[in-house]
């Protein structure tokens, strides 16, 4: 199995071959449109990350000693980028989330969407995984 | 700013004052289309600020050293130039804010504090945010009521449910001129005289009409009228406030400070007159200065002229978006400005915002601070395409192309 550190590398060379914005985008709406479904009755408040622009649900499970992720979002292109995230922290243990850095984000180009100015759910997302993980943990 | 003979409208010339449009963003040439938002600054603008702070730069209204002197002219000067701009009777009934939402905080404070509980006042449901919560604060404050103007499907005011609220018990009518999502021009003449027959005073919210109609204060006989330097070709962080000048005299001080007193002692302060009342500590000195340059470098236009190619934009681009299947106009009132705002069926707005970024174009996405509007339509959000007299047909067409591609991709 690969660690977050591989996935995210991983991640950055799928991107290195897009060198047009709209390549790259186009790959994030197929992501986007790939990703499983939120169930439906899991699309609670307690569950809504809200944001200025689009909103994301994120549902965490803890299975065995790993974090089990589905996230949903209204936009296509937050839901792009939320498959990213979950490709890099699902099925990971508390203690591996807790301490890895998110960097891959910024090296495809894309940390505009996650900026806290951009009020997309996004950042809030990364950091709502890294507090459940610390919780896990505790 | 008499009839002075006007530039003649060329949107090439015109194009080549303002530097920032001729920018590239990511690897596109940049259009713009978000002056709804913030308009962009000619260089004579610009050249106004670098002078300021390379040459005239002191502080106002205290020196006796030529600089003050100098720094003190020109401010006055400019308020002139703002007097004149709007036709208000008397210099003094213009009172530098930092914008918009400052100038109402200043009215729903000042004003507010001469109402009781009980007074009514009456906004509309297509208000900018910063024209609904100062009210909800005041109410909060003074257990005063809001009420609010329904508008129709197309995004006009509901005229009739308007009479209907006015009555004896209103003592504020604060409505926008023109809404910044759906760019309707609502009809302010009519709103004014109807709440004057009851007494009541009127804020007009100018934030998006300065830069597109001409603005005759006295002739619409508005109580109150504030707008935003920066969405009329001038700098961030300046604004007026136009008052009734005995109105503005009745209202007590908003802030305490500097500049706005006759006389301080620890006993009994009195307060200094008329529009320093209401300008506490340092203006934004260069602010007030470069926004009379905005102003008189915008009027050398003619408005009626810039007015019609306006509409003319919107026009355009509205009956090319109409042409797609998906997408629904959100605002279509028969007055209306050089705001089209849409949805794409199915798509989320934001979607769309990001993919026409990337294509080199400027549009905003979101509810536009005006969350009761998008509650209305039932929609998360619009995209808006807001156009200024430097936008041309050949960029809606690219804009046009680009809405198409964004659709593609995304369905
Ligand atoms: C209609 C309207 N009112 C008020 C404002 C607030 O203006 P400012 O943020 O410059 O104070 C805006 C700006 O977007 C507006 O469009």
């Amino acid at each position: 199995m690969m660690t977050i550190q591989e996935k995210q590398a991983e991640i950055v060379a799928d991107f290195a071959i897009y060198d047009d914005w709209m390549e790259k985008y186009e790959y994030i709406i197929e992501l986007g449109k790939d990703l499983p479904l939120i169930d439906p009755a899991k699309k609670t408040s307690d569950r809504l990350i809200e944001g200025c622009q689009s909103q994301v649900w994120l549902d965490a499970a803890i299975v065995g000693d790993k974090i089990r992720f589905t996230a949903d979002s209204d936009a296509i292109i937050t839901k792009g980028i939320i498959g990213l995230l979950i490709r890099v922290f699902d099925n990971e243990t508390p203690e591996n989330i807790a301490k890895s850095d998110v960097h891959f984000i910024q090296e495809i180009g894309l940390q505009e969407h996650l900026s806290p100015t951009r009020s997309n759910g996004l950042a809030s997302m990364v950091k709502k995984i890294k507090l459940l993980a610390l919780s896990a943990l505790s | 700013m008499g009839n002075l003979e006007k530039r003649k409208f060329s949107v090439r010339e015109i194009r080549q004052d303002f530097p920032a449009l001729r920018q590239q963003v990511y690897g596109k040439n940049l259009i713009y289309f978000d002056n709804g938002a913030t308009s962009q600054k000619p260089q004579f603008v610009l050249d106004a600020i670098n002078q300021y702070y390379s040459k005239d730069n002191a502080n106002i209204h205290r020196g006796v050293h030529h600089l003050s002197q100098k720094a003190t002219t020109e401010f006055e000067a400019a308020r002139t130039t703002i007097q004149h701009y709007l036709n208000a009777a008397k210099k003094e009934e213009i009172i530098f804010t930092k914008g918009t939402t400052d100038g109402i905080n200043l009215v729903a404070s000042s004003f507010g504090e001469l109402l009781s509980a009980g007074d009514e006042i009456i906004i509309s449901a297509m208000e900018h945010h910063s024209n609904i919560v100062p009210w909800q604060l005041l109410c909060e404050r003074k257990k005063t009521l809001l009420k609010v103007i329904p508008i129709n499907q197309k995004g006009e005011l509901d005229m009739l449910a308007y009479e209907a609220l006015l009555s004896p018990k209103t003592k504020l009518v604060a409505v926008t001129h023109i809404s910044n999502t759906l760019g309707t021009i609502n009809p302010i003449d009519e709103i004014i005289q109807k709440a004057h027959h009851f007494g009541a005073k009127v804020l007009i919210d100018g934030a998006q009409s300065i830069q597109h109609t001409r603005i005759d204060v006295q002739e619409l006989n508005c109580d109150f009228f504030v707008f935003s330097g920066h969405k009329v070709f001038g700098p961030t962080g300046i604004g007026v406030l136009y008052g009734k000048e005995a109105l503005l005299n009745e209202m007590p001080p908003y802030q305490g400070g500097g500049d706005m007193i006759a006389k301080v002692t620890f006993e009994k302060t009195t307060y200094n007159e008329l529009p320093f009342k209401f300008e506490a500590g340092t203006p934004h000195i260069a602010g007030g200065i470069c926004l009379g340059k905005a102003l008189a470098y915008f009027h050398q236009f003619d408005l009626k002229e810039i007015e019609k190619y306006e509409r003319d934009l919107a026009e355009y681009a509205q009956d090319l978006l109409s042409t797609f299947e998906e997408v629904t106009i959100i605002g279509t009132a028969k007055e209306k400005t050089s705001v089209v705002s849409f949805h794409v069926n199915g798509i989320h707005p934001f979607d769309i915002g990001t993919l026409l970024d990337k294509q080199g174009i400027a549009v905003r996405t979101g509810h536009h601070c005006t969350q009761p509007l998008m509650d209305f339509y039932k929609i998360p959000g619009t995209i808006r395409a807001s156009f200024a007299f430097y936008n041309t047909k050949e960029e809606i067409d690219t804009f046009i192309a680009a809405v198409d591609k964004s659709i593609m991709m995304l369905k």
